[in-house]
């Protein structure tokens, strides 16, 4: 198991796998609109979307478990 | 003049026209979002209204909202600052209709520099030089070849429907251009839809050089003096200085008279600026009008004196300008950074958080614009400008030295700023004798 973390604070801009996804390391997962920057976060190794923590909208700190993922 | 001024922004800019306020005994109001209550610009104004949650959308550019509390709080003129509502046409109308005055320029000059096609065609009727090229499509490649040998090589094809880079390329002779016209013109049918083309004069290493401008509503209009502004990343600026090491005072005569030729063909009025490329042959062609106070504005200031806010309260209080151009002189050089709150070893990504340490150097030659104090959480929501260092100096290596000397002695805690990098970038060789191209940044590394 993986946790996805959000290395800054942000607004969640889009969310782009959906539970239950097989992602592939380096697959984008989501988007943070922090400071007029949208920031993609990447998975780091494969896996499957367990759980998707946050929403498009929502705010979220750094540090934060934004996915879970599956090995 | 006005008694209250309401100021429709946030962070230093914000603080930078409470101070003008102050200084002119005038009341300010400031407005600000759930994000900001905390803010500095709250804690500097007279009064201060909460106008929405942290979406900008929904506070910062709220029109009515800002309207309301402006007219609640008896403020008889609104101070935009920069981005926000600064350039908004419709703002500005519905300023103007509820009986308050907006400080900056009318909605019609805010239009006619808005639309870039348009901006250019009335740039070249008042004898403005534009980037040499064509307006409309070509038709074919004979058309192509005959125009890219009368505005001289290279030139840039690009797809008239085009953007974002797609449907360009340049060509540097006849068979460059047959190439990149056939491959212009494929890409621009299968992505637009539409292969019209056109032909402009590629500029080479260009240098980014502004020149600052002021008018009243009675048509007088001076320039104080250029900025070279060529120094940005993710085509925003970082470094900016006055004047321009490449700028001569015939140049400068040449490119203010062009400024000004371009501020009185749309009936300017308040302070603005006509934005300049700048060749290796030091040939200028208009690039676009900032109708505003610009975030570099600093650097004008403290190589001529004038408060360019005073005078943007002045002149929409209805005030002639009682500055001459010849007035209007060069005293030293000046250069400022911009503080952004960006982490230099994670390719520049934003670091917002709590400033858990802050202290400024003080000494002489040296402004510090901010909207920042220790303990204050930087939000990010807005972008990421904490302060703007400005050093001045009797010529350009004490400016230089002096800012070096400034960022070495400045302390942010908690989060990552951009300071290392201007450090680097000062202390740079390209920098020191002055090659301050657009591509700057990108041969730093």
């Amino acid at each position: 198991m993986a946790e996805i973390i959000s290395p800054m604070a942000g607004v969640v801009a889009e969310v782009k796998v959906n539970v239950g996804d097989k992602v592939e390391p380096g697959q984008e997962l989501f988007i943070i609109e922090s400071m007029k920057m949208m920031i993609p976060l990447e998975a780091d190794k494969g896996g499957v979307v367990k759980e998707i923590k946050v929403n498009v909208g929502d705010f979220i700190n750094e540090g934060d478990v934004v996915i879970v993922l599956e090995d | 003049m006005f008694s209250k001024i309401l100021i429709a922004n946030r962070g230093e800019i914000a603080c930078r026209v409470i101070r003008a306020c102050k200084e002119m005994g005038i009341k300010s109001v400031a407005v600000y979002s759930e994000a900001d209550k905390d803010a500095l610009h709250v804690k500097m104004a007279d009064e201060a209204y909460l106008i929405g949650p942290a979406q900008a959308a929904q506070s910062y550019l709220n029109m009515d909202k800002i309207i309301e509390v402006a007219k609640e709080s008896k403020a008889e003129a609104i101070h935009p600052g920069y981005g926000f509502l600064a350039e908004n046409a419709t703002f500005i109308r519905k300023v103007k209709d509820a009986g308050l005055v907006f400080i900056g320029p009318n909605a019609e000059a805010v239009e006619a520099m808005g639309f870039k096609t348009q901006a250019r065609k009335t740039m070249m009727e008042a004898g403005v030089p534009v980037v040499p090229g064509t307006a409309e499509g070509i038709k074919d490649l004979e058309e192509a070849k005959r125009i890219a040998n009368e505005i001289g090589y290279p030139v840039m094809v690009k797809a008239s429907a085009g953007g974002g880079g797609i449907g360009m390329q340049i060509a540097r002779n006849d068979a460059e251009l047959e190439q990149a016209f056939k491959m212009c013109e494929m890409r621009a049918k299968a992505y637009f839809g539409d292969p019209t083309l056109y032909i402009e004069k590629y500029i080479e290493n260009p240098r980014h050089i502004e020149i600052q401008v002021l008018a009243d509503q009675k048509g007088n209009v001076i320039h104080l003096n250029e900025r070279e502004c060529s120094i940005q990343r993710r085509h925003q600026k970082v470094i900016e200085e006055a004047p321009s090491v490449v700028v001569t005072p015939e140049l400068r005569e040449k490119m203010g008279e062009a400024a000004k030729r371009a501020a009185k063909a749309i009936n300017y009025d308040n302070a603005g600026t006509v934005e300049f490329l700048v060749d290796t042959d030091l040939n200028f062609y208009f690039l676009e009008m900032n109708t505003r106070i610009q975030v570099e504005h600093p650097v004008t200031e403290m190589i001529t004196g004038v408060d360019l806010v005073k005078w943007q309260i002045k002149i929409a209080a209805g005030e002639p300008l009682t500055l001459k151009q010849e007035d209007i002189k060069i005293n030293g050089h000046a250069i400022e950074c911009r503080i952004y709150a960006e982490d230099p070893d994670k390719n520049f990504m934003p670091s917002p958080g709590k400033i858990t340490k802050l202290s400024f150097p003080e000494m002489e030659g040296l402004r510090i614009d901010h909207g920042i104090y220790e303990g204050y959480t930087v939000t990010p929501y807005y972008d990421p400008l904490l302060a703007k260092m400005i050093a001045w100096g009797k010529d350009r290596e004490e400016a230089r030295q002096r800012m070096i000397e400034a960022l070495k002695q400045t302390v942010i805690e908690g989060i990552k700023t951009n300071i290392p990098f201007h450090i680097k970038a000062l202390s740079h060789p390209l920098f020191i004798e002055g090659k301050t191209y657009t591509n700057f940044i990108d041969n730093l590394k």
